[in-house]
């Protein structure tokens, strides 16, 4: 199998792997980049959540062989690049509000966060509580009504 | 109370302020204690608490055998009983770069240990609580029953011993200084990180920490700040690891690096507890791309004692090939351990089952369909002076739930040469250390586990499944080995609550105006307490308030089992089916309260109806814990009860005590159909739970920014304890195969309004917290609906015995493979149906 090079976190990187593994073992096993978990495996707890091109995903069900060299990958550890600064305004509003309990969930939480905002702002809106109610990210822990009200703090700074 | 009834009348209640004296107290004006500790040898400062016989919960004159034992010694009493002795064992050592470092021996999984611990930490010292670094023990033998998480008993047991030894550290650190300054001790006091003189002149820690140090140990006597002195105990505290958490560098143990521990996931059969007959494709599985090793092992839970299940491992470069080569064994698999079981034979098994045989004189035999027998006197009785007495008779079913985490089961495990050095985030390591040196053949000191942060933990890292799987695979292959379960094993063959019945037959007088006898009987498929609770209660059995007789989970039942209320006489009994081991059975963040109140307080409604009174002020004035009628009123108060309402929509609250603490929860279901049948592709939509007002009192709170979430989190486990929360039973196995089957609390599940109120200090000593609300959140949210539609629901969750809404995943091959459509598909994923309207 021929090396592959992605873009992931502004970074280039080259990897040796079969086609159909899916990203999100490519990022945590050969990467070591940890911060999408594994929830599920199946696209269905989205704790994995991260961005393609600026747009959430979930690399837990897509081929790295469907990944291009250009596509830009980020991950929860490259999301405050995408503003230049140490935090993402959404990461600032978590720690605020004290949202993470066990945390496992928490970046794909944010992720998915942000695409959220990025897309209502896009449609010339704001966040809603049913905007909210449509994110499909578990948390085990329950920490759900502090994410509620992170997003619209986040919201407002982005 | 008169009347004539098989029931022992219960002996009066003695007022709340003689019961909890030796526990709580006024939180001022304390006189001073003196606390003995250790000053130990080591090169910088480190410092030992212990325990004297000035005893916080010294043994109080138990009762004999009679119902709400767990009104006099609890299950908090238990636990703190048995970490007392070893106490003296937890230090503090102020390193020489001034920062303060204490190893604790708990599982962090979420619940906040660390952040408390490092608040106990920083008060005593007079620190920055982010100069105090707090991180987990490994397994330590010598600790015995005091490194276990689990029971809402980590504050509760090391509040005292933790603050002891920081005061400890402190004192040696101004005596230091004192010698260097040249001035009194007394004089000196310290703040931020520095020992300060009168005359302005400070000395930082760092300076310090060889000075202070003890060239031999020995014990020493301090004192503890007055609750009246503190600065940091009682104001909110951002977890220590939010930073971490939010910016993907928290370190769960599948984060590790630990070389060469290449991934494994495994093949398990298609029924709970089968076993491998054969494996048919050995060599083409092991030339699959990436995989470096497959190979059978033992997956027994309880080496030694428990039912033999087996299955194979696959060691492979990255996890999806791991998924990809479990998938293409072939496999002849043998029967399971309860192959033919379903959730309707094992209703029948329950309502067959005897009677309990913890209950004073069990009555005549119930003449309805074989049921249990419950011990008050059926419909038509008439008592002297309060007339003709009516009947409450009412039946329960809980349906199975899971404990599953976030985190999967997680274990890496390196055991080559002699030795075993695993990571897994354990809740008990101390056992888990003497399982793996028992099923490796290896001495216990030559085992070491690591206990790293987890992902939750619910009850789920109580066994040690997923350290035995990888230890196991390890000592196979020679290698080490990174072990994950797939999200399919932990619905399948992951730790359950098990099902049970609660019945409930309550009698009152109408004339009266009186609730007459309360008897509640709970039968259960049989919980595994064994490697948590059963050392601990065998080892306290002397001060255990009832007979050595009582099974384990007797005995754990009577030490949490509690009606908050005044219903006359109350007679409560518990009786399980199976061996323990049967299924793999365990807490789901609580024990018996999240089924034995709901069902309880269903049936306190339905007097307080019947009696023509208000829900929460029926509840209020049959209250005798003064805590429970404050955080009631707190609530009704607060909450909004009795407002106008539209129809469809309707309140439900209740309270509830254990952990040393008392909650009141009041919620607001909204059934109406413009939001139970909102669509959401493949929701759970229903019934929504829109406002929740929770009130909590713990004594004495020391993080209400901590203590809060962890009311939020279990409202949000009752919610889906009511709605859909469950595993079905069929042929031998669950249905569920991950999340979306097994229908967990989600955002569109999760109340748009919940306020928590933490209640002033009642106290000088803090109560658990993190199963507190489950129970009563399940009974309010439960209680709300059934009010709201005007039909109490008798089966949990509601929606259980509705179709099944979902594709079943196939059983063989085991696991669901991954989507490749993740580019298209989101938010929801491609396989999304329909949404489930769990009330329709």
């Amino acid at each position: 199998m021929p090396p592959r090079t992605l873009s992931v976190n502004g970074r280039q990187v080259t990897v040796d792997v079969e086609d159909d593994v899916r990203l999100l073992w490519v990022l945590r096993d050969l990467l070591k980049i940890n911060g999408p978990k594994y929830g599920c495996g199946i696209n269905v707890c989205k704790a994995c959540t991260s961005h393609i091109n600026g747009r959430a995903f979930n690399p837990c069900s897509v081929p790295v062989g469907r990944i291009r060299p250009t596509d830009e990958i980020t991950t929860i550890e490259g999301l405050p690049d995408t503003v230049g600064a140490d935090l993402h305004p959404m990461q600032e509003a978590w720690i605020d509000r004290d949202v993470p309990q066990c945390g496992y969930c928490q970046p794909g939480q944010i992720m998915a966060a942000v695409d959220l905002v990025r897309k209502v702002k896009a449609e010339g809106g704001s966040v809603t509580d049913d905007d909210i109610d449509e994110i499909r990210n578990m948390c085990a822990c329950g920490t759900y009504a502090r994410i509620r009200e992170a997003i619209k703090q986040g919201a407002e700074n982005m | 109370m008169p009347g004539k009834h098989h029931t022992a009348p219960r002996p009066p209640r003695r007022p709340i302020a003689n019961k909890r004296s030796a526990t709580t107290g006024p939180p001022t004006g304390m006189h001073r204690r003196r606390f003995l500790g250790y000053l130990i040898a080591a090169p910088t400062l480190a410092v030992g608490a212990k325990l004297t016989g000035d005893s916080l919960l010294s043994a109080e004159a138990l009762p004999s055998p009679a119902p709400e034992v767990s009104e006099v010694y609890d299950l908090s009493d238990l636990l703190l009983d048995s970490t007392r002795p070893t106490a003296n064992l937890i230090t503090v050592v102020v390193n020489s770069d001034g920062t303060v470092s204490f190893t604790i021996p708990r599982a962090e999984s979420g619940q906040g240990i660390t952040t408390t611990a490092a608040m106990l930490i920083a008060e005593e010292m007079g620190i920055d609580v982010s100069d105090v670094t707090v991180d987990l023990a490994d397994a330590r033998p010598e600790l015995l029953f005091n490194q276990q998480t689990q029971g809402s008993a980590s504050v509760i047991s090391i509040y005292t011993p933790v603050r002891v030894a920081a005061a400890l550290a402190r004192g040696r650190l101004v005596e230091a200084a004192a010698t260097i300054l040249g001035d009194e001790a007394e004089n000196l006091r310290t703040t931020a990180g520095r020992v300060l003189s009168t005359g302005g002149s400070s000395i930082p820690f760092a300076e310090l920490a060889a000075a202070a140090a003890n060239e031999v140990t020995r014990e020493a006597v301090t004192e503890l700040k007055a609750v009246d002195e503190f600065e940091i105990i009682g104001k909110g505290q951002r977890r220590d690891d939010v930073v971490a958490a939010v910016t993907g560098r928290k370190k769960y143990t599948m984060d590790l690096d630990v070389p060469d521990a290449l991934p494994t996931m495994i093949a398990r059969p298609p029924t709970i507890k089968g076993t491998v007959e054969s494996v048919n494709n050995l060599a083409q599985v092991r030339g699959m791309p990436g995989v470096t090793d497959v190979v059978e092992i033992s997956t027994d839970a309880e080496p030694g004692r428990g039912t033999t299940s087996s299955a194979v491992a696959v060691r492979a470069r990255t996890f999806g090939q791991c998924i990809d080569a479990v998938n293409a064994l072939d496999i002849t698999w043998g029967r399971g351990n309860v192959d033919g079981e379903s959730d309707a034979s094992i209703l029948e098994q329950l309502r067959a089952a005897d009677a309990p045989a913890n209950l004073p004189s069990p009555g005549p035999v119930d003449e309805v369909g074989g049921r249990l027998p419950l011990v008050t006197e059926p419909v038509g009785d008439v008592l002297d002076g309060v007339g003709a007495v009516e009947t409450i008779d009412q039946e329960f079913v809980f349906y199975w739930r899971s404990n599953a985490a976030m985190e999967p089961n997680v274990a890496i495990a390196d055991v080559r040469d002699g030795e075993a050095e695993v990571w897994t985030p354990s809740q008990i390591p101390i056992v888990t250390q003497t399982q793996l040196a028992q099923v490796l053949d290896l001495p216990q000191s030559q085992v070491t586990v690591h206990v790293p942060r987890g992902g939750g933990a619910f009850g789920r890292r109580l066994f040690s499944d997923a350290a035995l799987d990888a230890a196991r695979v390890s000592k196979k292959v020679g290698k080490p080995v990174r072990l994950m379960w797939h999200r399919a094993d932990e619905c399948r063959a992951g730790r359950v609550h098990p099902m049970c019945i609660s019945r409930v037959r309550a009698t009152y007088s109408p004339t009266a105006g009186e609730v007459v006898s309360f008897e509640q009987r709970h039968t259960s498929v049989a919980t595994d307490y064994t490697e948590s609770f059963g050392d601990m209660i065998t080892s306290q059995a002397a001060k255990l308030p009832f007979a050595n007789e009582l099974t384990l989970s007797q005995t754990v039942f009577l030490l949490t089992a509690s009606v908050p209320y005044d219903l006359g006489a109350i007679a409560l009994g518990y009786n399980e089916i199976f061996d323990f081991d049967r299924f793999a059975t365990g807490s789901v963040r609580n024990l018996n309260n999240q089924d034995f109140r709901p069902a309880q307080e269903l049936v306190v409604d339905q007097l307080a109806e019947r009696l023509g009174e208000d829900r929460l002020e029926f509840r209020r004035d049959r209250v005798e814990d003064e805590r429970a009628k404050a955080v009631l009123e707190a609530v009704r108060d607060q909450g909004g009860w009795g407002e106008d309402l539209p129809e469809g929509v309707a309140q439900g609250v209740v309270v509830h005590n254990e952990y040393k603490g008392s909650v009141a929860v009041l919620a607001e279901v909204d059934t109406r159909p413009a939001t139970a049948e909102r669509e959401i592709p493949g929701a759970t939509t229903g019934p929504r739970v829109r406002k929740v007002t929770v009130a909590v009192d713990v004594g004495l709170p020391i993080n209400p920014l901590g203590l809060k979430a962890q009311m939020e989190g279990g409202v949000m486990t009752g919610i889906a304890h009511v709605f859909t929360g469950s595993l079905h039973l069929r042929d031998g196995n669950f249905l569920e195969g991950s999340w979306d089957d097994y229908r967990y609390t989600r955002h569109w599940n999760a109340p748009p309004e919940i306020d928590v109120i933490v209640m002033p200090p009642s106290g000088d000593r803090p109560g658990g917290a993190g199963e507190l609300a489950v129970g009563a959140a399940t009974a309010a949210v439960a209680c709300a609906y059934a009010r709201a539609v005007g039909e109490m629901p008798t089966s949990f969750p509601i929606g259980h015995t509705k179709d099944v809404p979902f594709e079943v995943k196939d059983f063989v091959p085991p696991l669901p493979p991954s989507p490749t459509d993740g580019l298209e598909a989101y938010p929801a994923p491609s396989a999304a149906g329909p949404a489930f309207n769990p009330a329709s």
